[in-house]
């Protein structure tokens, strides 16, 4: 057993950047990691993912981009060699191969079980990812047999997918990347839309990453939206990060041969999917949404005097969808031989024995401020800003919230005499 | 919002907002039935009756006891004495967009001065005369036109509009498989 004050769970981009902040205010800590550094990153992408910011924008505590190539994108492997070198030059506190299989209430402090040794504590932060588990809808239990199915954590490539037809279920950012690849691989592609979230890459010759950090949309903070519980369900935007800086949405996935169908609904008894008849409105509502966004780019532009020196404001095709876009599709016939969920994850608490979970299994926060005192969360979808789950956006969360644990380690000091003797 | 103008389209959403952050607290409350009840009269006709439904925790009434006659059209060799039972489905959905579209736009502050929606829904009716068995019997599609004139850009509308079939009930009804239990007592 080890008495420390912190316990940081996960060395990816969230567990580092507040070691940096933990350590800058001399809170000693440690940072316990399942895998290595950047597990999640080496161990659960697919071989073409690269992240879908710009290289310019991977900005951690301390640390900035130092290459020739602000615009591109980096490959896994160069995301994993980054966080990797982040993790040496501020020297934090890693210690590898250590699971943690259980988190609980101790002395008024914290108690976190690991397959190596157990830690005593005063705070621990989760930043275990907001990609944990994949989301698999419950119509998956009627798939028939003979159709393989797999989850964007499990898929490689399309050369692990027999021949055949493909129904990619989600068409987010996992969804469309993984159906562009696959329809180019040969093998047909049926992409299942529900809502989503529509942007190009590029407009007005500046990348959209770049439009949000600049007019202040990243900034945006969980206090200050309308409805901060939808704001954290959006699904992920529509992009890729390939070279050539290209879009994929529907059209262009529609353009290589991909057949859009609505939302998956159900798998009857007779094997055969049934899609929502909704296809329309979720994409004319996606269309509306981004032209809004581009609107609010295009007022920013025009308040900071940009419009000069960019490209005139335009407006991208409405999303095309067929008169009468297919309802049904038979699972048996073999024409598909492999279904794909990319239907979104979530993080996983299955270990925290800390009484602060909803029913729904998510731990309870007030901006990353869990209800249990010394309990801090990172790095999940709109945690404290639009940017709290990207690489660029957990610095300034974890400058806030080490500021808040470093005061409630004060308080909590000062407030309680036994604690003073119990320590000295 | 202007003070001196407020937006009313007669639709209290501060109470549709406060009952929303109260049932995601008690999602037990949240749990409604919706009950119809139905009698034949003769022929084609029927008359369906809908008086009570359960939710809030509680058995709850209509105002009144409402009746809705069914009937088949003459060209189906039947007396006209009501709607079809197809055309009901079109006018509960055009209701809840509609309704939906109040609740929407005045969520956003938007006044409608007028809403109208036409709807019109293709079939086959080889399909249910069983005269061939690949034709369904039910709507090959619903198309839906609204004309509506409010305070709001041609995009603010759609938007409106396109929320207001996101979040109906009908809608959903109509697109999405539901399963149905048909017992005989």
């Amino acid at each position: 057993m080890e008495r420390l004050t912190t316990v940081v769970i996960g060395a990816g981009q969230a567990g580092l950047a507040m070691s940096w902040w933990l350590a800058r205010r001399s809170i000693d800590h440690v940072v316990l990691e399942r895998g290595a550094v950047g597990n999640s990153w080496k161990t659960e992408r697919w071989d073409s993912l690269t992240l879908l910011t710009p290289n310019w924008q991977s900005r951690l505590p301390g640390y900035g981009y130092q290459g020739n190539d602000p615009d591109g994108f980096r490959t896994m492997p160069e995301t994993i060699g980054f966080i990797e070198q982040y993790a040496r030059a501020i020297a934090a506190p890693v210690h590898p191969d250590t699971r943690v299989t259980s988190v609980r209430s101790r002395r008024g402090g914290y108690e976190v079980v690991t397959d190596q040794r157990i830690w005593q504590c005063d705070s621990v932060v989760l930043a275990t990812g907001a990609c944990n588990v994949p989301v698999i809808p419950s119509v998956a239990s009627a798939v028939p047999a003979g159709v393989k199915t797999l989850t964007p954590l499990a898929y490689r490539n399309p050369g692990q997918l027999e021949e055949g037809g493909v129904l990619v279920v989600g068409a987010s950012a996992s969804g469309i990347q993984i159906a562009d690849e696959i329809q180019r691989s040969g093998r047909p592609v049926t992409l299942a839309v529900g809502e989503h979230v529509r942007v190009p890459r590029v407009y007005r010759g500046k990348d959209i990453k770049w439009w949000m950090d600049a007019s202040g949309v990243l900034d945006q903070r969980y206090d200050e939206v309308d409805d901060i519980v939808r704001a954290r369900n959006v699904p992920s935007l529509q992009l890729a990060g390939y070279p050539d800086r290209r879009t994929i949405d529907l059209n262009s996935l529609t353009a290589i041969g991909v057949n859009l169908v609505g939302r998956l609904a159900a798998i009857n008894a007779e094997g055969k999917a049934q899609f929502s008849g909704s296809l329309r409105n979720v994409c004319a509502l996606a269309d509306l949404k981004m032209n809004r966004l581009l609107g609010t780019i295009d007022e920013w532009a025009t308040a900071n005097g940009r419009d000069s020196d960019l490209p005139a404001p335009h407006r991208f095709a409405a999303t095309e969808v067929e008169e009468s876009p297919p309802l049904l599709l038979d699972l048996t016939h073999g024409k598909i031989k492999t279904i794909i969920w990319a239907t979104g994850f979530r993080p996983d608490y299955s270990w925290l024995d800390v009484p602060v979970l909803d029913r729904k299994g998510q731990v309870r926060h007030d901006g990353g401020v869990a209800e249990a005192p010394g309990l801090y969360l990172m790095g999940l979808p709109f945690l404290r800003r639009r940017k709290s789950s990207l690489i660029d956006g957990v610095g300034d969360d974890a400058r806030d919230l080490s500021a808040h644990l470093a005061a409630y380690l004060r308080d909590r000091v000062l407030s309680s005499p036994e604690l003073i003797a119990a320590r000295g | 919002m202007a003070i001196n103008n407020p937006v009313n389209n007669g639709v209290n959403t501060d109470a549709l907002f406060g009952a929303r952050e109260a049932l995601t607290k008690a999602p037990e409350a949240a749990q409604f039935k919706w009950r119809a009840s139905c009698e034949w009269i003769r022929g084609t006709q029927s008359r369906s009756t809908v008086d009570s439904f359960y939710g809030l925790g509680a058995e709850q009434k209509h105002k009144t006891k409402f009746t809705y006659d069914s009937d088949h059209p003459e060209v189906f060799a039947s007396e006209d004495a009501a709607a079809t039972p197809v055309e009901i489905v079109l006018a509960g959905l055009a209701g809840c967009l509609t309704a939906g579209i109040a609740a929407v736009a005045q969520a956003r502050d938007v006044q409608l001065r007028s809403v109208k929606a036409t709807l019109e829904a293709g079939m086959d009716i080889r399909g249910i005369l069983g005269a061939d068995p690949d034709v369904r019997n039910g709507f090959d599609g619903i198309k839906v036109t609204y004309k509506i004139d409010a305070d709001a850009s041609d995009d603010d509308i759609k938007a409106i509009v396109a929320q207001s079939q996101k979040r109906s009930a009908v809608y959903d009804i109509i697109t999405n498989p539901t399963n149905v239990t048909v017992e005989v007592k």
